[in-house]
């Protein structure tokens, strides 16, 4: 057929064209994070060791008990958790809202996508002043507001209260971030053939029954993509909090104690030990929808 | 088909991007020096004692790396990533005392007894500095300025209105006065939290009015224990000091500083930088804000002093200990210091050229008990500080009630800086 005459006749040209990007992929990604994991079985606590030997474990042993460590995961953990859920539900709700084909719906589209064009830090410095804890007459940003409409018993000290914080600090992630996930969703819906939606009414199929039972199922692919994307932003997310509080305690997640670890303790084992924890908490995630992926593409043959 | 000649091209591509690679500049008359002043007072002074050096030095090009931002907690980053490739500065800038420890031990910076001996420094610094500066009989930095932590600020008009007639000079008498303010219908004390430090600065002046300078040195080697009944006292000051604080936890030190010159708030304890700040703001010492030696700390100077090192295998060496050589001098640290806020490390500099802050600094500095902050470097290394300021801000966003984790988290921190 005339496909295969206009095939590349060898196939080392097509390798010479992505041997560059295979090899900086190598050194620069694979080989540093060899380079990380190796360091993080080093006695290399502080900038002074010279004489470099491997410890095994130690510094992942030594992190369990670091008081400091456990508080950053479990902040870490509880930001994951409520960032993905308001996002899921925020931004699957806007789509729905969306889906049937309003009026205006290019305005709204652009106007929830719009909080993703603005950086990190920009976003964290607005919303530190929005977030401030003071109260009453006092009151700025969000209890300033809520005041206002007569919800003033719900004034909130936000990211800076030992037990909310992490809850509090999802907020600005959740509001960047929803519209993206809307996105991904509407793309979702629009993908689905709308003879399906004519044939489920056809048979006197409810709107509600359309959606749970034809066009929610339809979805799950694309609800897997964003529980990865969202799952992987979350875990190395830095900057925003950084934006906000820099390093308090309070609010301090893995990524910003990996980096106090490093440059302020120039403790690079146990760094680089953090770094391997992220790095495989995001493996966790995100290896299985590869392999899924990989299934589906292989069905799909 | 193996084409030579585009094996040949992506090999030759790639060895220009390795070659190119580290782009090191430093010509031969080149002066690098590495510093996080990049803005106000800071910026003018240093720019006051670079005028200085070009005059001494007239061959010399001065090369400024400054990297702003954060009180050089980004500088910090960048300047260890180059101290640990092997590309250091010809000088940087760092606290004086153990934050350098670590410098010191990786063998990063040089001795420089020798500039000691050859400038006379030994004896135009206070004796009780040169002995917290020496490491193992050995001075690895050069103190440009001299900050006082255990400063308190307020506004006399507000002060005025609360029935407060003069500075407190006790904690107890502190405690009445705060209830004061309270009464009159503000904060008593201005309180930021952003970033836990100024947190931890203000626990440290109360740690050391609480258990006086002996005990308070006590802490940072070990002879004063965390756990004693010393400390547990001091906690219980700090928390009802806190309680008397603004209800938002999020502010920078400016911001909760500017709760005070706008009578918003009474009491302020911070570093004597914040009277530069004001005036930079068009305020006047005396009117709108006043001064005295934190209650409980007259005759105790807590300091803080920033600093300038010779980092070894410096690519212009001679021109590092050329700029050495002005930060140590009289000229120098008279150009550097009244645009700074701050005053000379040396006993021997004019006061005429500073304002009347300064002035009475500069006679407390020569005759006070002189006592190293441990926010700000002086008392423990970099590990140790880090994990001290996390401790109070864990202590103050908990609402100041755990004092057990506290003293708890304070054990762990003074454990991570012998270890760190």
């Amino acid at each position: 057929m005339s496909v295969k005459k206009n095939r590349v006749h060898s196939p080392w040209g097509g390798f010479f064209f992505v041997l560059p990007s295979i090899l900086a992929m190598a050194v620069f990604v694979y080989g540093m994070i060899g380079y990380t994991f190796r360091e993080s079985l080093t006695n290399r606590t502080n900038a002074w060791e010279t004489e470099i030997k491997f410890v095994g474990l130690t510094n992942y042993r030594d992190l369990l008990v670091d008081p400091e460590f456990t508080h950053a995961l479990s902040n870490l953990l509880k930001f994951t958790i409520v960032f993905m859920i308001g996002c899921l539900l925020s931004g699957l709700i806007m789509s729905l809202l969306l889906e049937k084909g309003i009026k205006g719906e290019g305005f709204f589209r652009s106007t929830y996508l719009y909080p993703m064009a603005i950086s990190f830090i920009a976003m964290g410095t607005s919303w530190r002043w929005l977030m401030d804890s003071a109260r009453d007459a006092d009151a700025t940003g969000l209890n300033y507001l809520l005041q206002k409409i007569g919800l003033g018993f719900l004034q909130s000290d936000w990211y800076t209260s030992e037990a909310g914080s992490m809850y509090a600090m999802s907020l600005p992630a959740i509001w960047q971030m929803a519209g993206y996930v809307m996105a991904l969703f509407l793309a979702g819906f629009r993908g689905i053939p709308d003879d399906l939606r004519e044939a489920a009414r056809v048979d006197g199929a409810s709107e509600f029954k359309i959606y749970r039972h034809i066009l929610f199922p339809q979805l799950s692919p694309t609800f897997l993509t964003v529980l990865i994307i969202l799952g992987h932003i979350s875990m190395k997310v830095f900057d925003l909090i950084f934006g906000i509080a820099t390093k308090s305690y309070v609010t301090k997640v893995l990524a910003i104690y990996m980096w106090q670890v490093i440059f302020d303790f120039q403790n690079y084992a146990a760094g680089a030990a953090i770094a391997i924890v992220i790095l495989l908490m995001i493996a966790v995630a995100v290896i299985p929808y590869l392999l899924y992926v990989n299934k589906t593409e292989e069905a799909n043959k | 088909m193996f084409n030579k000649s585009k094996v040949a091209a992506v090999f030759a591509a790639l060895a220009l991007v390795v070659t190119t690679a580290p782009a090191s500049s430093a010509a031969a008359d080149d002066m690098e020096i590495f510093t996080w002043w990049a803005s106000g007072g800071e910026a003018a002074g240093l720019a006051g004692m670079t005028t200085e050096f070009t005059r001494v030095n007239p061959k010399l090009k001065f090369v400024n790396a400054t990297v702003a931002g954060a009180a050089g907690v980004n500088a910090k980053g960048v300047l260890v990533s180059r101290m640990q490739a092997g590309n250091p500065p010809d000088t940087f800038q760092a606290h004086a005392g153990a934050e350098l420890s670590s410098y010191v031990k990786a063998k990063q910076i040089e001795d420089l007894t020798f500039l000691y001996k050859s400038e006379g420094w030994d004896k135009s610094f206070p004796k009780d500095l040169i002995k917290t500066l020496t490491t193992k009989g050995k001075i690895y930095s050069v103190p440009v300025n001299i900050h006082r932590a255990n400063v308190l600020w307020w506004n006399p008009a507000a002060a005025k209105k609360a029935g407060i007639t003069k500075a407190p000079d006790s904690l107890d008498a502190l405690l009445v006065d705060l209830a004061k303010f309270k009464k009159s219908g503000i904060d008593g004390i201005a309180l930021a939290g952003n970033g836990d430090w100024a947190m931890a600065h203000l626990f440290d002046y109360v740690l050391l009015a609480s258990m006086g300078p002996d005990k308070f040195n006590g802490l940072w080697t070990g002879k004063t224990l965390w756990n004693s009944k010393e400390v547990t006292t001091a906690i219980s000051y700090f928390s009802k000091i806190l309680a008397y604080g603004n209800s938002s936890k999020s502010l920078d030190w400016p911001d909760a500083g500017k709760l005070v010159t706008t009578g918003k708030a009474g009491f302020f304890i911070m570093g004597d930088w914040a009277s530069s700040q004001w005036q930079s703001e068009g305020l006047k010492l005396g009117t709108d804000y006043t001064w005295a030696p934190g209650p409980g700390t007259n005759g105790v100077y807590q300091w803080l002093s920033d600093s300038f090192t010779l980092p070894v295998g410096a690519p212009n060496r001679a021109a590092g200990i050329a700029w050495l050589k002005v930060c140590g001098s009289l000229a120098g640290q008279d150009a550097f210091n009244p645009k700074k806020g701050s005053i000379a490390a040396r006993t021997d500099s004019n006061p005429a050229l500073y304002d009347d802050y300064l002035k009475a600094a500069m006679k407390s500095w020569k005759v006070d008990r002189l006592v190293g902050s441990t926010v700000h470097g002086v008392n423990w290394g970099n590990a140790g500080m880090a994990a001290y300021n996390s401790a109070v801000g864990r202590f103050y966003t908990g609402g100041a009630k755990d004092s057990k984790g506290f003293v708890k988290a304070l054990t762990a921190a003074a454990k991570a800086d012998r270890n760190g």
